[in-house]
């Protein structure tokens, strides 16, 4: 394990923000933290990496008891929401920082640095100030700074959090191609169900300070533990007191075994897909359907139809109001 | 000042540039035309006009007039202490204003507000009354046992008392701006503590610090109010240059007293740009 956290706890004044937290990272993982702000995945993330102390449990870094070491001594590379680029140095020096700080030979550092910036893309702007990059160049050139020490463990806080979403798509396919070829250990802090989905291999849910439940991305969206992971996760829609994803629900005209009676209350066309909403057993829901399959119905408001769980469908019973 | 001010509004080389907006260009160019003009003017009125007066003035009997009423024994030696004490002020304030401005903004202690208010209150104190005020504590009579009256450190004394919140004024902002995390990523990268506030922390100040200390400078060659008193305007000793030229305006050799004015304003004037050069130099380098 490259990261071992076992029963973390971490209050700021009296508010609890870790309750118990216990996470394993598998060496050469690719893991997001995901939950609702305020859920304390950032502070976990800091625990992680030294700049908070937790008020009790352990932090173990490869192996090594790191719960009490200083952050210049873990030996992670954290990279910040906001790209804490020192606005004082060129970008070359901004990812030589580390190497510098180790004594590493002029050489050596202006070979790493310049592979660094290769890797990131950004080879053309060594001699440029943050202040003359954009957002994702500077977030970029944060990601080759904590890279350039080789550090055991890469944390990043909500790295595209700042960046506007064409950027941000952009950027996670990249981080995901980068952890393909560089293979280091890393964390990354999100709000972004589909963002963790997309790059991450396993997923940490963490919610009230508590890990709600740890998995692949398929297995946590297709199997949630609980209504709030489920409802974090994706979309759902609520049909026969079940919790149901809408793109699980079966649409037809007549009868069917194990359908429910419902009323199309509004179509809503979004490009390929079809949003039908419907009034079930007095209760809103909504389905997800293609545009073939609505055209095909003929579905208009006031229709009465049939809807069911396709079989297969993952739903969560909720417990009866 | 004037000149700092302007550089410091002027945008870092490489910024992007206000791009023509091509609907308002009109407003726009109105707009800046009537802010550039109404400053001008008002610059004009309040600074350039009676400075270029002076100047001028210190010409009025030729260059060979000027030279004799700048180099008189009592002159000289009241530009040499004001110009020397005001450098030792100012290298005094550079670090003591730092520390200040760094105690104030990351430490906590109680009585803290009440601490960063008395900063200001060499501001708000006549000048006069302040000079009165050392008289009494660091004088003949002193409390304290330190008698600085009519010595050169009484002056230099008097001159760090009115120049103590340039330093720190100008050094607070920037250091409450301060992004933490460049402090928590320098850390996260293996750097000590030191090692932090050496390559991060005062690289991000030096540009407050020098014209904090810049300021404190060309007030302390124009003090008068506050070194008159304990000094005791001994010539040759503890004369500063404001009171040499006001003692010439009192013997009515006006010239001679626009010439001192003069020389003090080109000192002030050298260490404005050489500062400001030193700075653009500093951010060149990086």
């Amino acid at each position: 394990m490259a990261i071992e956290v076992r029963d973390v706890n971490k209050s700021f004044g009296t508010t609890p923000v870790l309750r118990d937290v216990s996470i394993d990272v598998k060496s050469g993982s690719l893991t997001a933290l995901l939950g609702p702000s305020g859920g304390g995945k950032s502070t976990l993330l800091r625990v992680i990496a030294g700049l908070e102390q937790p008020d009790t449990g352990t932090v173990r870094i490869s192996g090594v008891d790191a719960t009490r070491l200083s952050p210049q001594r873990r030996n992670v590379g954290f990279v910040f929401q906001h790209y804490a680029a020192f606005k004082h140095l060129t970008v070359f020096r901004n990812v030589a920082f580390g190497l510098e700080i180790r004594k590493r030979p002029k050489d050596e550092i202006r070979k790493r640095v310049m592979e660094l910036l290769e890797l990131v893309h950004l080879e053309q702007m060594a001699d440029r100030y943050p202040s003359q990059l954009s957002g994702g160049q500077r977030q970029r050139m944060a990601l080759a700074r904590a890279l350039a020490v080789e550090p055991e463990v890469l944390l990043l806080d909500e790295p595209f959090g700042a960046l506007d979403a064409q950027v941000r798509k952009e950027l996670r396919t990249w981080l995901r191609r980068l952890h393909d070829e560089v293979h280091v250990t890393t964390v990354f802090v999100t709000h972004d169900q589909e963002e963790a989905i997309e790059v991450a291999d396993t997923i940490v849910v963490l919610a009230d300070g508590e890990v709600k439940q740890v998995g692949s991305p398929a297995e946590v969206y297709d199997n949630p533990a609980d209504p709030f992971v489920m409802r974090f996760l994706g979309p759902v829609t609520e049909i026969g007191g079940n919790l149901v994803r809408p793109h699980d629900i079966e649409i037809s005209a007549g009868p069917v075994e194990g359908g429910t009676a419902a009323t199309v209350s509004r179509v809503v066309r979004l490009g390929f897909e079809v949003r039908v909403e419907l009034t079930v057993e007095g209760r809103d829901a909504w389905v997800q359907v293609t545009r073939g399959f609505a055209e095909q119905l003929a579905l208009t408001p006031g229709d009465v139809v049939n809807v069911r769980p396709a079989p297969g469908a993952r739903s969560l019973t909720l417990a009866a109001v | 000042m004037t000149t700092d001010v302007a550089v410091a509004a002027a945008p870092p080389p490489g910024s992007p540039g206000g791009g023509a907006r091509p609907r308002s260009r009109w407003s726009v160019t109105g707009g800046t035309a009537l802010g550039v003009g109404s400053a001008v003017l008002y610059l004009s009125l309040i600074v350039l006009i009676p400075l270029a007066v002076v100047a001028w003035r210190s010409l009025d009997q030729g260059p060979g007039y000027f030279w004799r009423a700048v180099t008189t024994p009592d002159a000289w030696a009241a530009l040499t202490l004001t110009v020397g004490a005001s450098f030792l002020v100012a290298l005094i304030n550079l670090v003591m204003g730092t520390i200040i401005a760094w105690v104030l903004v990351r430490d906590r202690f109680p009585g803290k507000a009440v601490v960063d208010t008395l900063i200001d209150l060499p501001f708000a104190l006549p000048t006069i009354v302040a000079g009165l005020v050392l008289l009494a504590l660091y004088g003949p009579e002193s409390p304290l046992g330190l008698n600085l009256a009519y010595s050169r450190a009484g002056v230099v004394l008097a001159l760090l008392f009115v120049t103590l919140p340039f330093v720190v004024r100008t050094v607070q902002p920037v250091l409450l701006e301060l992004d933490k995390e460049m402090e928590q990523a320098a850390a996260s990268l293996g750097a000590s503590p030191f090692q932090t506030f050496r390559r991060i922390i005062l690289p991000n100040l030096v540009p407050a610090m020098l014209s904090g200390t810049a300021l404190a400078f060309t007030r302390s060659i124009a003090e008068f109010g506050s070194t008159v008193l304990i000094s005791g305007n001994l010539p040759f000793k503890t004369q500063v240059a404001a009171v040499n030229i006001f003692s010439q305006i009192e013997g009515d050799n006006t010239t001679g007293a626009a010439a001192i004015s003069t020389v003090l304003l080109v000192v002030a004037l050298v260490a404005l740009v050489s500062l400001d050069l030193l700075q653009r130099w500093g951010s060149r380098r990086g």
